[in-house]
């Protein structure tokens, strides 16, 4: 491959300054005249109840109050994998905050004041709080109707229970594995909920015009799965694909939480009743904890068995998945677990069970990391663990058992080449592993950890994406792509990826958030997969648009086809030294030939990425037999953590991360990743949780309460460590690494104050009052 | 009962009619169509609707309309009029957002700052920006952003 000019290289962001001045507009930003509408929601009180009764007739008598909807208004279910969700509450309420009516009002303040007089009747059922209670033989039934639900073929239900989905994936066999080890270790780590906070609303507006049409402008991740799950759910209205627009607009922020369909669907449903009038919904804070996708929680049981030359002879694993009220995205999560939870290891026995069990707290979903982070809190803790029985080194033992290239994954297929040996060796001598540091203040300690990471984005086996790229007059270009601008840069990637083939510098290219109608399909902007399927697609339509090129100066101007390329924004000939064609003499009018006519025409590019290796079907008591992921994304990381040791305050001294990303298209984007999600893990271990009363009622729906970092939480020093080492089938060799950051946080935290002061913490977060109660509770305080 | 407050935006005079009990921040973005204050919280924690009141950053969602007769308030839109300021080319430069959404808030609480210590050191940037929520960018490429030599001179 010649030397790459662009892609590899720091390109200045394409949005940069619209976003920097304030021009960037998010969807609240937006204006929709003076026949907007604003709907405001009435809740549930209750985590679990039936509605016996809805009187809107006072909200209805409020001036200014325009309809007071119900569930009666929209007899329609939906959702991602499995249909078990409403747009509002139909005879039963599962969650404290769920939506039960909506009161749509010409003024936003009318509209609150009106949803106040809505009388909702209930009759309370008892609550299930936690996912072990919901597994009680005599435990109340959530979704009587489970076994109707339509599902994705890959999920599999057990009707009459709490058990939404059961992931098995049997691998060997565990019982003959721990005979073999020489030590087998088992524990129980717990890991709570947790809340993605962009510092964005979710938000939506609906327009159904007066020929049928709806348009629907979101903050999303996922413009395209919008419009289908959007369609899906409205076809009782008769309402197809084609009727359906959706645009997204920059989005501040997503992390998982803007993906899907949660509450977007009020603003596309609501609109279906106020024909030619546009229907503003939009999410306050405490609402963005209680009413969108959380993190679930889950209770991992992990038991590993090892050989005193630390290789790993079998791990079980059975995971219990707090999946709240609806599991329509949530369940995908735990299935992305139940394939993966053994951790970036090459392991002969494996048995993991992972369960996605219903109860009456929000609805869980995706949030970055989907599940990885999770597992990997057990399971990371657990090798440390691990090492110190045995007298080994915790990343001796990593090296040892890290997988490889071509090693059996636990459902069969093969794993992808990776780096990540090189990475674990690169980390431990930037960490300065081996070397005891202490701190100045004799109240303090230093120690120091290690954890190693992977990742494979969770998507169906025909997640494709597309791309459309047109030549300007001036051959500046514009790049149409539905995957989504979340924060992590993923238009400047792609006009990089351009830029490098067809020569146009990125200043010249402009790529811009989707609109269903005018750019081509992308799955979501989900699963760390964009930079590598979008980026495929964007990288197809370059080399379609090059190639429409050369053969179109090949047939107009009879120049050998073999002797052309692009170099600095013109073709040239390897054979005609000297002799080159500005491409904007002729990529829209055309190439005028001896007789003065004109060939060609407008240059415009198309290109299209479909996995076509993926399959996710196998067999549902083992999961042997399918490819259901694409390819792992795999690296390792240190930290080093001082611990006041009478407060058990804590500060990150230095935390260090490698990936292996394959290629990075823009190594300043891929630090952008690592600092950013570093610090939201170190987060989640450190001080985030979301706490529940006894009656399921968030406690913490805001920022005050419920902490996430600021400046003075940073660590002192993040370093960032680049592996590549390519993905065969990935632009330039790029694979993901936007959620991958923040998946080893936790273990670093618990593996750390373990090497500092000798307690171990199994249960997230963990606060400095954990590590203080954890010394005293070991006469060490 | 709503009265008209008379003020200057981004240095020219304006008006509105706002209800005594109207926030800042939605008459700024529903009046004036100020919209780069961003409402994040709408209680005062995260500092996304951040804008400049005689010079001083203020959380525009927990200022009252009425308080800002005679006031001079300054916005982002105000501080991109003329030539894109060093702080905001810095923040190009050092890749200081991704989703871009705190941008805002970031650099009006940051200009207060320059305007008042043109050469901060770490810990006055970390001060002057400890309340604004980032989720994104993790903060570092933000404090290097104003730390570069091109925004504040010293070193």
């Amino acid at each position: 491959m010649n030397e790459l000019k662009v892609v590899g290289h720091s390109s200045e962001r394409v949005d940069s300054l619209e976003k920097i001045t304030g021009a960037a507009n998010y969807v609240d930003d937006l204006n929709f005249g003076p026949e907007l509408l604003y709907a405001y929601l009435v809740e549930s009180p209750c985590a679990h109840a039936e509605i016996r009764k809805i009187n809107t007739a006072k909200a209805e008598r409020v001036p200014g109050v325009v309809k007071v909807l119900t569930g009666k208004d929209f007899p329609l279910s939906f959702g991602l994998y499995m249909q078990d969700r409403y747009v509002l509450a139909q005879d039963r309420v599962r969650f404290v905050g769920e939506q039960v009516a909506a009161v749509v009002a010409r003024d936003p303040k009318i509209a609150k004041r009106a949803a106040a007089l809505v009388e909702v009747t209930y009759k309370e059922l008892p609550p299930v709080l936690n996912q072990m209670d919901a597994l009680k033989k005599d435990a109340p039934l959530l979704h009587p109707g489970l076994k109707a639900y339509k599902h994705v073929p890959w999920f599999f239900p057990k009707g009459d229970t709490n058990i939404a989905h059961w992931r098995k994936t049997r691998k060997g066999d565990t019982e003959k594995g721990f005979k073999q080890a020489d030590f087998v270790f088992e524990d129980v780590y717990t890991v709570p909920r947790y809340a993605h906070c962009a510092i964005e609303v979710h938000g939506a507006v609906g327009l159904y015009d007066a020929s049928g049409r709806l348009t629907v402008w979101t903050a999303s991740q996922s413009p395209y799965t919008q419009r289908n799950v959007f369609a899906e759910a409205l076809s009782p209205l008769g309402i197809s694909h084609k009727d359906v627009r959706v645009i997204t607009p920059y989005v501040g922020g997503g992390f998982g939480g803007k993906a899907g369909v949660s509450m977007e669907i009020l603003g596309a449903a609501f609109a279906t009743k106020f024909k030619g009038k546009p229907v503003k919904v939009m999410w306050n804070r405490a609402q963005e904890f209680y009413n969108t996708y959380q993190r679930q929680g889950v209770e991992a049981h992990l038991k590993v068995g090892m050989k005193r030359d630390g290789r790993i002879t079998a791990v079980e694993h059975l995971l219990y998945w707090d999946a709240g009220a609806y599991v329509e995205y949530g369940a995908n999560v735990v299935n992305a677990v139940g394939l993966s939870a053994t951790g970036p290891y090459k392991v002969d026995n494996i048995k993991i069970d992972s369960l996605c069990i219903y109860t009456n707290l929000p609805p869980g979903g995706p949030y970055r990391g989907f599940g990885y982070s999770e597992f990997c809190f057990g399971m990371e803790s657990h090798l440390t663990r691990i090492a110190k029985k045995l007298r080994m080194d915790p990343i001796e033992i990593r090296l040892k058992n890290a997988i490889k290239g071509g090693d059996t994954l636990a459902y069969g297929a093969h794993m992808n080449p990776n780096g990540l040996s090189k990475a674990i060796e690169e980390v431990s001598k930037e960490i300065g592993w081996g070397k005891k540091e202490q701190s100045s203040d004799p109240d303090k300690v230093i120690g120091k950890s290690f954890a190693c990471f992977w990742k494979a984005p969770a998507m169906p086996p025909n997640a494709s994406s597309s791309a459309f790229i047109k030549f300007n007059e001036d051959a500046s270009l514009n790049i149409m792509v539905s995957g989504m601008e979340i924060g992590q840069g993923l238009l400047t990637s792609m006009a990089q990826i351009a830029s490098e083939i067809l020569t146009v510098p990125v200043s010249k290219i402009r790529v811009e958030t989707p609109d269903t109608d005018r750019n081509p399909y992308e799955w979501q902007t989900v699963g760390s997969h964009v930079t590598w399927g979008c980026g495929n697609a964007v990288k197809k339509a370059a080399i379609d648009c090059r190639e429409q090129i050369l053969d179109l100066v090949h047939r107009t101007l009879h120049l050998e086809r073999e002797s052309l390329y692009l170099e600095d924004e013109a073709v040239k000939s390897r054979t005609k030294p000297g002799w080159e064609l500005p491409l904007k003499n002729f990529v829209i009018p055309g190439i005028q030939a001896e007789d003065f006519t004109f060939k060609g025409g407008p240059i415009m590019g198309r290109g299209v990425f479909m996995p076509e290796f993926t399959s996710a079907i196998s067999d549902p008591e083992t999961s042997q037999g399918g490819h259901p992921n694409v390819h792992y994304t795999t690296g390792a990381s240190g930290l080093t953590l001082e611990i006041d040791r009478r407060t058990g305050r804590m500060k990150v001294l230095k935390v260090v991360l490698a990936a292996d990303v394959g290629k990075a298209i823009n190594p300043d984007l891929i630090r952008g990743q690592v600092v950013g999600g570093m610090l939201q893990g170190l987060a989640t271990v450190l001080y985030e949780d979301m706490r529940f009363d006894a009656k399921g009622r968030m406690l913490n729906p805001n920022f005050t309460d419920y902490k996430i970092p600021t400046v003075m939480d940073a660590p002192v020093e993040t370093k960032t460590i680049i592996i590549e080492v390519p993905q065969p089938d990935g632009p330039y060799g790029a694979r993901g690494v936007g959620e991958h950051t923040m998946i080893p946080a936790a273990p670093l935290i618990a593996n750390a104050i373990e090497d500092a002061l000798g307690v171990r913490i199994t249960s997230m977060p963990i606060t400095a009052e954990k590590v203080v109660a954890a010394l005293k509770k070991e006469g060490k305080l | 009962m709503k009265k008209t407050i008379h003020f200057k935006l981004n240095g020219e005079k304006t008006s509105m009619d706002v209800a005594p009990n109207d926030v800042l921040l939605e008459a700024l973005r529903a009046n004036l169509g100020a919209k780069s204050p961003k409402c994040g919280c709408d209680r005062g924690d995260c500092g996304t609707c951040t804008v400049m009141i005689n010079g001083r950053a203020v959380r525009s969602c927990l200022i009252l309309a009425v308080e800002v007769e005679g006031c001079e308030i300054l916005t982002l839109e105000g501080v991109s009029k003329g030539r894109i300021a060093a702080l905001q080319r810095s923040f190009v430069k050092h890749n200081s957002f991704q989703c871009g959404f705190c941008a805002p808030g970031m650099i009006m609480s940051l200009t207060e700052l320059l305007n008042h210590k043109p050469t901060p050191t770490e810990e006055e940037v970390k001060e002057a920006i400890s309340g604004n929520l980032c989720r994104c960018t993790g903060y570092t490429q933000i404090v290097e952003g104003v730390m570069d030599p091109a925004v504040s001179k010293k070193r």
